[in-house]
């Protein structure tokens, strides 16, 4: 796991297990499918991810899809750096 | 015409999903008013069947109460049947505004606003107050209508893990740059039936300056010592500033809600909620029937009594009898089941042994936290708890999950 993804999975044990909550939480582990983040928390973990890497997530990209995995947020958060960097 | 046959099958389609995911509501329809006892035909078209009911918010018993009945039948006579205006139009009556100054009265606010239901309140509250300079603190299970209603506003939304104190904390000092902060909880959680930790959120919202918001809901009428809610019985009357709840459980249960606070976020309510401005008055016979409850209720704590003393004892059975049940002290008890199956398996077969209750499951609640969610009322009397109970065992009994606990459960029938 590289530390973009480390990053990413580290904030979503902190963020959204609840104390107690052992699951452990891969690359591919299904986050909001799998119940463990659901579309009215997703908000913080967006704000995180803008904060942490200096990057605005447009609406549209901030699917549950794409926040679905540590692997397809770790994507995403690459997707729009690679855009900024191109504007 | 413009609805298509491709139209119509994709929509087909849609409801085949929800019947195929096990996730299709159906009504049943009761012949009787509301009440401990009711005549409930399901499915459609069957002969009715005399139930217990212990799935309803008719927490005081009032839903059919014969002064209520009455003074609805007075205030029908006396004020009519509609007022064909929203409020500030032609919709305002004497009655609305004496309601309105009564549960401020008892709520303990400085004002209050009446709006067609609970769920339109909250829907109409944030966009009223709050905008793109503040920000939204809210308890990850707050109701749904409190989620629809944050999205509708432009403030920044936020959320705590549910009832910790610590990710509260954490959250407001992230929020210090912020114009306003708001905290927003539930009372008592309608699934779970727990109490929200006000006395320490107003605390936090002080430390922090947040303005605090609770939809009481499940908590107005019967929480606390005279019955004002979560924050009588935390210990932090007259320290909320906004209060949700709804004449639709413990106060009548026909239909109703408000925004009750501080007098300026109310007025500010009354300038710009749209469920306010562009939706009916709440009919006369309404407002009447609800000026007697509060009535009814101010006089003596005779049936909150009854329900807490019902509700400990149902809770007592239960656990006698070795049901896994989550701890509380609300009269929501919830059975926990862990498998969605199981708890419709159950719920099918309490019905057909005469005791009324809906079985819940994701997404209502969490995955593998699927309950049979059971409601106390005053309107219970305790035979009808030892009829329910015994039906219960026979039924925990063929599912084999008596002095069970969620990890048996699991390993049995799986999540």
């Amino acid at each position: 796991m590289d530390d973009l993804k480390r990053v990413i999975r580290d904030y979503v044990v902190k963020e959204y297990l609840e104390e107690g909550d052992d699951r452990e939480v891969t690359e591919t582990t299904p986050l909001i499918t799998g119940g463990i983040v659901d579309s009215f928390s997703m908000v913080s973990l967006k704000r995180f991810l803008e904060r942490k890497y200096s990057i605005r997530i447009p609406d549209a990209e901030a699917t549950p899809a794409a926040f679905d995995t540590v692997q397809n947020i770790a994507e995403l958060v690459a997707r729009v750096q690679a855009g900024a960097g191109r504007a | 015409m413009a609805y298509a046959v491709a139209v119509r099958e994709h929509f087909q389609h849609e409801l085949e999903g929800l019947r195929g995911a096990g996730l299709f509501k159906e009504e049943r329809y009761i012949h009787a008013p509301q009440g401990a006892e009711i005549d409930v035909e399901y499915p459609s078209g069957s002969a009715t069947r005399h139930v217990v009911n212990l799935c309803a918010n008719n927490y005081l018993g009032l839903s059919s109460h014969p002064e209520v009945i009455a003074a609805a039948h007075a205030g029908l006579d006396a004020r009519g049947y509609g007022m064909s205006s929203v409020r500030f139009i032609c919709g305002t009556q004497d009655i609305h505004r004496e309601l309105e100054r009564a549960l401020t009265t008892f709520l303990g606010t400085e004002d209050t606003l009446l709006f067609p239901s609970c769920m339109d309140a909250n829907a109409g509250v944030f966009e009223a107050l709050v905008g793109e300079p503040d920000v939204l603190i809210a308890d990850r299970l707050v109701h749904a209508s409190i989620v629809d209603g944050m999205r509708l506003c432009k403030a920044q939304q936020d959320t705590f893990k549910h009832s910790d104190m610590g990710h509260l904390e954490e959250k407001l000092q992230e929020h210090q740059d912020k114009r306003i902060r708001m905290v927003i909880t539930d009372g008592v959680f309608s699934m779970d039936g727990d109490l929200a930790k006000l006395d320490e959120i107003v605390t936090l919202a002080e430390r922090y300056d947040a303005m605090v918001f609770v939809d009481d809901s499940h908590a107005t009428g019967f929480l606390g010592r005279t019955g004002r809610g979560t924050h009588e019985q935390k210990g932090v009357f007259g320290r909320i500033d906004i209060i949700t709840t709804t004449l639709g459980k413990a106060l009548g249960g026909a239909s109703g809600g408000c925004v009750s606070g501080r007098a300026e976020l109310v007025a500010m309510c009354r300038q710009r909620a749209r469920p306010y401005l562009f939706s009916n008055t709440v009919p006369p016979v309404i407002v009447a029937a609800a000026l007697k409850v509060l009535d009814l209720i101010g006089r003596t704590t005779e049936r909150r009594d009854k329900l807490e003393w019902n509700t400990a004892y149902w809770r007592k059975l239960l656990t006698e009898a070795g049901f896994d049940v989550k701890p509380g002290e609300s009269p929501i008890v919830p059975v926990m089941l862990y498998n969605a199956k199981l708890a419709q398996d159950v719920a099918r077969d309490l019905f057909d042994e005469g005791i009324y209750v809906v079985g819940f499951f994701f997404p209502v609640v969490p995955k593998g936290q699927a309950r049979i969610r059971t409601q106390l009322s005053a309107a219970h009397e305790k035979h009808q708890l030892d009829r329910a109970i015994e039906a219960f065992v026979k039924v925990g009994r063929k599912y084999d999950i008596l002095g069970k606990g969620k990890k048996e459960i699991i390993e049995q029938y799986g999540l």
